[in-house]
């Protein structure tokens, strides 16, 4: 297809540009909105972990005589809930603590499926070639053209919505990237002499592609992470605002901004904007350590 | 070009086929939109009656294959909920989401080229960091939070413009832009590291060498090999405009596509998803077809065969 082939055409020259750039200082120390960024992360997965003992209130604890009031910075706050009450007299802070929670644990468990499944088929397809090479590779294409959140309309429309349910969906709509990245890597690392020789000195495949294909593929896999991290922790927060995401029950950040999306015009933005502001706090910070480590990791694919 | 049409043609049947099974099996394995329709006072009379008046009661392949039949007619059934076809229900809501689409599509493409290139020709300089930054927080957001916030701040604080349904242009305004950002941010990056990559190359450093100036280096030389990886990226995210539609459409209450799935998913009502599903299957295809075709006129190496 004539976009394949751009695509090819577009990546060879990639290989043929000259790393031309110097490499700037890359310790942390060097880039504050690095270590920062690993500062706010840090922050958000101790919260996430110790949500349960660091948490005010029960986040889904309704005080119905306690609703609606504003975050402390305004008046009329209540004293205890740091960050308001929301419609029901849910406490926004505890509702935010567990809602990392959960935009964590999806985000980080359907990226580790989306890794197996991908390095995996990568692997498989780059070592056997042929016919399931043609076919896995077509299968990566196609999945790369379509995007989750209709895939998941039609899933979720049909099966119904649940946490398993979504790290299980985002995890396999997920692999193609890796499996692409992978798949090149083995095919890279395959005819090299060290490879040549463990095999000429009798290895097994499988000890061939564990201890001298898989190492070399470690860094691109570990960037395209930091990438896809924070695109699937938006995705299940906008699938959770869908309400298609985790079920209502089920504290998320996504599920609090529809809730406050309720109560935008009676002037009470603090439900909407607080959640918001905190989740793209941690996608930014993940963002930016992404390219950190791109730019230590891989100096030519610098910025 | 002619051979490459047909084969398009015949791999747009397949495609269509796939979904159709895919949405039938999955639809199978859902269970019985019947006993939500009769509700807890249905008799069991009803619900016979119901079953045979859609067809529910014939076995699964012969439901398939009389699906395929009247699909081919342009029939997908009548709407569960709304009593008429689905498929005309599906398709008098294409109009609002293109506009949407297209319009976001148009913003996003015409603001990132000038600001991508302005931000390479100036690398590291206060514009470049600005950009950067500024397209930083713009894919760190979240895109149905960056639509609330527009409404908070232009249309409840400022009350510049409207915040919901669709009319004139005012109406587009928000809804499109806050689709828009997303797209821009992205955009800005791709542009600006691929004119990186190439303002780095031989042929330009030939090009400053024989004396020409600063901006036909940049336009004529360089942005022009850029676009190819663009048109790409730009091309899948056509796609992803589709999905991101339907958040956009049911935080500023847009009459288009994704409204009516939403609904219709809450209700079960399977002919409409079914009829959503191979609409917006053709959308994709009629989009992977317009960035192949482009292709060729950007990049005369590659040639639609």
């Amino acid at each position: 297809m004539a976009q394949e082939a751009a695509i090819g055409i577009a990546r060879e020259e990639a290989f043929e540009a000259p790393p031309a750039r110097r490499r700037s200082s890359l310790s942390l120390a060097a880039r504050p909105d690095a270590a920062l960024s690993l500062l706010v992360l840090l922050a958000a997965l101790l919260i996430a972990a110790a949500a349960p003992w660091i948490s005010p209130y029960n986040p889904i604890g309704q005080r119905l005589n306690l609703a609606l009031r504003p975050p402390f910075f305004l008046e009329g706050a209540a004293p205890g809930h740091l960050l308001g009450t929301d419609g029901l007299g849910r406490d926004l802070l505890s509702y935010i603590f567990y809602g990392f929670r959960i935009s964590l644990a999806v985000g980080l468990s359907s990226v580790t499926l989306s890794i197996l499944i991908g390095v995996s088929l990568g692997v498989w397809s780059g070592y056997k070639g042929g016919g399931a090479d043609a076919l896995i590779m077509r299968l990566a294409d196609f999945q790369l053209t379509l995007p989750t959140v209709l895939v998941a309309l039609a899933v979720i429309a049909i099966f119904g919505s649940g946490v398993g349910k979504l790290i299980l969906l985002i995890g396999i709509t997920h692999w193609a990237v890796y499996g692409r990245t992978v798949r090149g890597s083995v095919l890279a690392t395959r005819e090299r002499e060290f490879v040549e020789a463990a095999r000429a000195l009798g290895a097994s495949p499988l000890v061939l592609i564990l201890r001298h294909i898989l190492p070399s593929v470690m860094t691109p896999i570990l960037i395209i992470s930091a990438v896809e991290l924070p695109r699937v922790m938006l995705l299940e927060s906008t699938l959770s605002f869908l309400g298609l995401g985790v079920p209502p029950t089920v504290p998320s950040l996504g599920g609090a901004i529809a809730h406050g999306y309720e109560f935008l015009l009676s002037g009470h933005w603090w439900l909407t904007v607080l959640p918001g502001l905190a989740l793209m706090g941690v996608v930014v910070a993940i963002n930016l350590l992404g390219d950190w480590l791109r730019d230590v990791l891989d100096p030519r694919m610098q910025r | 070009m002619h051979k490459f049409l047909f084969r398009r043609f015949l791999q747009s049947i397949g495609v269509f086929l796939a979904v159709s099974l895919v949405m039938f099996a999955m639809l199978q394995a859902a269970g019985d939109p019947i006993a939500l329709l009769v509700g807890e006072e249905g008799t069991p009379e009803d619900i016979v009656r119901l079953r045979r008046a859609f067809g529910l009661d014939r076995s699964i392949p012969v439901q398939y294959v009389l699906f395929l039949r009247n699909a081919l007619r342009g029939d997908l059934g009548i709407s569960y909920h709304h009593g008429v076809p689905a498929m005309g229900l599906v398709l008098e809501r294409v109009p609002a989401t293109l506009e949407l689409v297209l319009t976001a599509m148009l913003v996003a493409t015409l603001l990132s080229i000038p600001l991508g290139v302005i931000a390479a020709s100036y690398r590291g300089g206060a514009l470049d960091r600005l950009f950067l930054s500024g397209s930083l927080v713009g894919i760190s957001a979240p895109p149905f939070w960056v639509g609330i916030v527009f409404i908070l701040v232009f249309g409840v604080l400022l009350r510049w413009l409207p915040t919901s349904g669709r009319g004139g242009w005012e109406h587009l305004v928000l809804p499109a832009g806050s689709l828009a950002l997303y797209r821009l941010a992205l955009f800005i990056r791709l542009v600006r590291s691929g004119m990186l990559d190439v303002l780095g190359q031989e042929y330009v450093r030939t090009a400053r060498a024989k004396g020409l100036a600063e901006r036909a280096v940049v336009f004529k030389h360089a942005l022009k090999n850029t676009l190819i990886p663009f048109i790409t990226i730009a091309g899948l995210q056509m796609g992803s405009l589709l999905a991101g539609a339907v958040v956009t459409e049911r935080v500023f209450a847009w009459p288009g596509m994704g409204r009516l799935i939403l609904d219709s998913i809450q209700k079960l009502d399977y002919p409409v998803v079914m009829s959503w599903a191979l609409v917006t299957a053709g959308i994709f295809i009629v989009i992977n077809l317009i960035v192949d075709i482009s292709y060729s006129f950007v990049d005369p190496r590659v040639r639609v065969t």
